[in-house]
């Protein structure tokens, strides 16, 4: 692989990965936290009111975070990837300018006044504002759905005399099949998340022996919605997904599942090493025929193998990729296993007493991060060796002008930005966390719409 | 329809600098014109609930070039890669400074975060003068419309520049004193009492090096660009243009003394607005001319997207920003009188 290019690769790998650790979060708080304060509206009840008021606070953290990681994002479809904007821009600019124009205004116009204008506002306009948050931070993650989604699977383009690619139909673009699932399964994911990291913290303080109202409120919101959008997130999501997949990618779906030669009646692998030199997998724990049920809803349906596609269409990295996606699904399926379980203790009153339940809710916390970071790396190595799938490849879009040298320097010191970062997010949440809901606003920010006064 | 966006992408990054200009300003004088953790605290009040807002106008601006002029994106952040990276770092300290300087009560922690938000306020001032004196000047595109730029060559304005010459150095110190003014005066208006008095101080002292530096500025682009004047040859009416400077640093000279700080404050920023037209106007319909060869120039026409895109972009643009602006009449009513303590955020 051209230096270079494995150079301008790693650098838009390690810089949305770190950047996304924050907006799954805010993206899944942000819908929790206008259930709590709807709670806390409806029934009066002050407790609500609390805990709405202690993960907005985590959400603003998160949220600060999620801005400075984010604006790197943008300038790097110029700086590192300037040869498909030129190619792409036409079309994909019109999603990006859209989350500009549409969402980012929305969210930061909002947020303070969610955070800082509770006094000022009826109880009402305060959840009027929160729901402005959330709107703002799920249209914002459409647009960018949107716009990896057309990279996935074009549409509504035409060529352009130079070679470009020009926008022929909005309409097509914004609603493109792919992104509609993509979308679905991607906030789904995010909301999990925000269950998880919720029912985390409420679990962590059952077992501590603080906080103990706030607590329960924790745990029951994470586990309810955690058990919802897990069950979701398979179904029918998971299952959109794969069918999109199935029908514009049947190359990518072979890859992933480690399916090397073609065959009805394909087995599913569960677990097992993928040998793609000797095109086999190693170990194989398999399901025989699920595949093919799963694919085409019959157990004898012919599943395509890597053997059917010539190898210049696959993905480089089948390895990663396959355990990527293995990572993704075996984890989701453990999800949907620790949630059941769980609600299903709250149904019979037992839950917020059961200490190991408790102490799996609690060391869960990583895990959602992981399966999601999992599924980007599934989407994105996938539509490897494609930059735009079946228009441009990856090899030719990166900036040609932007020499190895260049680009290394530059990722070097992301990677000592994001570490002197992620060390002071974990720091400030930990303050947040050991000072519970109850505590007076710790945390005086200036990120305030505070004071437009003349 | 590419003049229409070469408009509106010029009025929003106008509208960026107009607005963070101050609050990079306010940043520069941050050490100097506030003193003690309550001084310290009133700028960033003063700041505060306005900063984020104004960073999103280069978001957005920067989402609407990317999407009306894809190839002068392309080209342009990946010729000025590195420039571009360290600005990225440098609005990431510095938002961390604001945000992230006031959850722990310790001076230690405080006084790093103030050094860290006025060196990066300051730093980033430099950068966006040398980034406009490097388009003015131009920069050494190739015939395939894509160039790279070391950080510097020679320190000289030839056909293999770097991003930093004498001519983009006087740029960037243009731009530093100019933001420092206009922060100052922001400053000014929004305090009381001694951080007042030392930020009015602080316009008054850079004024005569403003109104000196605006006359070397203009004679030293005509010096390494005599054809920068042709399109005020050809439409009289750009000469309006250096009135309207004169004016406004006229404005703000009797702002200061009169302690007409408001006036003053919004001469400045009308100032900075109509410098940056001058530039556009001038440059019209070229957005970055080549130092090699006048014909590799990207202009409006050359690097615009396709236009049936940029047809559909003008019904939502217009509705996402009528939306936009419609949010904030809501913000500021709610947010209209004085400044209350006892309520959450500080």
């Amino acid at each position: 692989m051209d230096s270079a290019l494995l150079v301008h690769r790693l650098h838009f790998a390690f810089t949305v990965t770190f950047h996304y650790l924050f907006p799954q979060l805010t993206m899944g708080l942000a819908p929790l936290i206008v259930v709590l304060k709807w709670l806390g509206v409806r029934r009066h009840d002050e407790t609500y009111n609390q805990a709405a008021r202690f993960w907005a606070r985590i959400f603003g953290i998160n949220f600060v975070l999620g801005v400075v990681t984010g604006i790197p994002m943008e300038f790097q479809f110029g700086t590192n990837w300037s040869h498909f904007s030129r190619f792409a821009g036409g079309v994909i600019g019109q999603t990006l300018a859209m989350e500009g124009v549409f969402a980012f205004f929305l969210e930061s116009a909002f947020l303070g006044l969610f955070l800082y204008g509770e006094k000022r506002l009826s109880p009402r306009a305060h959840l009027g504002s929160a729901i402005a948050v959330f709107l703002g931070s799920w249209l914002s993650g459409y647009f960018i759905i949107a716009t990896d989604a057309w990279m996935q699977n074009p549409v509504g383009y035409e060529r352009a005399a130079d070679g470009s690619v020009q926008l022929s139909s909005f309409w097509e673009l914004v609603f493109n099949p792919w992104a509609w699932w993509q979308y679905a399964h991607n906030m789904s994911g995010a909301a999990i998340t925000g269950a998880f990291v919720m029912a985390s913290v409420g679990a962590f303080y059952l077992l501590w022996g603080r906080h103990g109202e706030h607590a329960r409120i924790f745990v029951r919101t994470g586990v309810i919605a955690g058990c919802i959008f897990s069950i979701v997130q398979l179904f029918p999501t998971g299952d959109g997904q794969g069918r999109m997949l199935v029908r514009y990618q049947p190359v990518t779906l072979a890859a992933m599942e480690g399916l090397f030669q073609g065959q009805p009646g394909a087995p599913l692998v569960i677990m097992g090493q993928p040998d793609v030199e000797a095109r086999r997998i190693d170990n194989p724990f398999i399901v025989p025929k699920a595949l093919s049920f799963l694919t085409y809803r019959r157990w004898s349906a012919r599943v395509s193998g890597l053997n059917e596609f010539p190898e210049q269409l696959w993905p480089q990295n089948i390895p990663l990729l396959y355990y990527s996606y293995h990572i993704m699904v075996g984890l989701g399926t453990i999800f949907i296993a620790v949630l059941v379980v769980a609600s299903w203790l709250l149904w019979r009153g037992k839950l917020f007493g059961t200490r190991w339940i408790l102490w799996i809710l609690l060391l869960s916390l990583p895990f959602p991060y992981i399966a999601n970071t999992a599924g980007w790396m599934t989407a994105e190595l996938g539509r490897q060796p494609w930059l735009v799938y079946g228009l441009m490849r990856t090899v030719d879009g990166y900036s040609k002008t932007v020499s190895a040298g260049n680009g290394m320097f530059t990722l070097l010191g992301f990677m000592g930005m994001y570490t002197v970062l992620g060390i002071l997010f974990l720091f400030l949440v930990h303050r947040e966390i050991e000072h519970g809901a109850l505590g007076e606003t710790p945390t005086p920010r200036v990120l305030a719409s505070e004071a437009h006064a003349d | 329809m590419e003049t229409l966006w070469f408009i509106v992408v010029a009025v929003m990054l106008v509208a960026y600098v107009v607005l963070d200009g101050f609050d990079l300003g306010a940043g520069a004088i941050y050490l100097y014109a506030a003193r003690n953790s309550n001084e310290r605290r009133a700028i960033l009040r003063a700041i505060g609930p306005v900063w984020d807002g104004n960073e999103v106008w280069l978001l957005a601006a920067g989402g609407t070039l990317y999407f009306a002029f894809p190839q002068l994106y392309a080209s342009s952040f990946s010729g000025f890669y590195l420039p571009l990276m360290m600005v990225l770092w440098l609005l990431m300290l510095r938002a961390i400074g604001i945000e992230f300087r006031s959850h722990i009560e310790n001076p230690v922690w405080q006084g790093f975060f103030d050094v860290v938000f006025f060196g990066a306020s300051a730093l980033l001032a430099i950068f966006f003068g040398a980034a406009l004196g490097n388009v003015i000047r131009g920069v050494p595109l190739r015939s395939d419309g894509y160039f790279f730029e070391a950080l510097w060559t020679n320190w000289r304005v030839g056909p293999d520049p770097g991003i930093l010459d004498w001519y983009t150095v006087m740029t960037g110190v243009i731009a530093l004193v100019t933001l420092t003014a206009h922060g100052a005066l922001y400053v000014a208006m929004k305090t009381e009492n001694e951080v007042n008095r030392r930020a009015r101080n602080i316009a008054l002292v850079l004024w005569p090096i403003q109104a000196l530096l605006t006359i070397v500025s203009l004679i030293a682009t005509y010096l390494i660009k005599p054809q920068i004047l042709q399109n005020y040859r050809t439409h009289p009416i750009g000469f309006l243009i250096p009135i309207l400077v004169a004016g406004s640093l006229a404005v703000m000279f009797w702002g200061i003394r009169r302690q007409k700080e408001k006036p003053a404050f919004l001469a400045s920023g009308l100032y900075i607005a109509v410098m940056l037209v001058g530039a556009a106007f001038a440059l019209y319909p070229v957005v970055l001319p080549a130092s090699t060869d006048l014909s590799y120039s990207l202009t409006i026409y050359n690097c615009a997207a396709g236009r049936h895109g940029l047809t559909v972009g003008l019904v939502w643009w217009c509705i996402g920003i009528a939306l936009a602006l419609g949010y904030f009449v809501y913000i500021f009513r709610m947010f209209r009188g004085k400044v209350r303590m006892e309520e959450g955020g500080y």
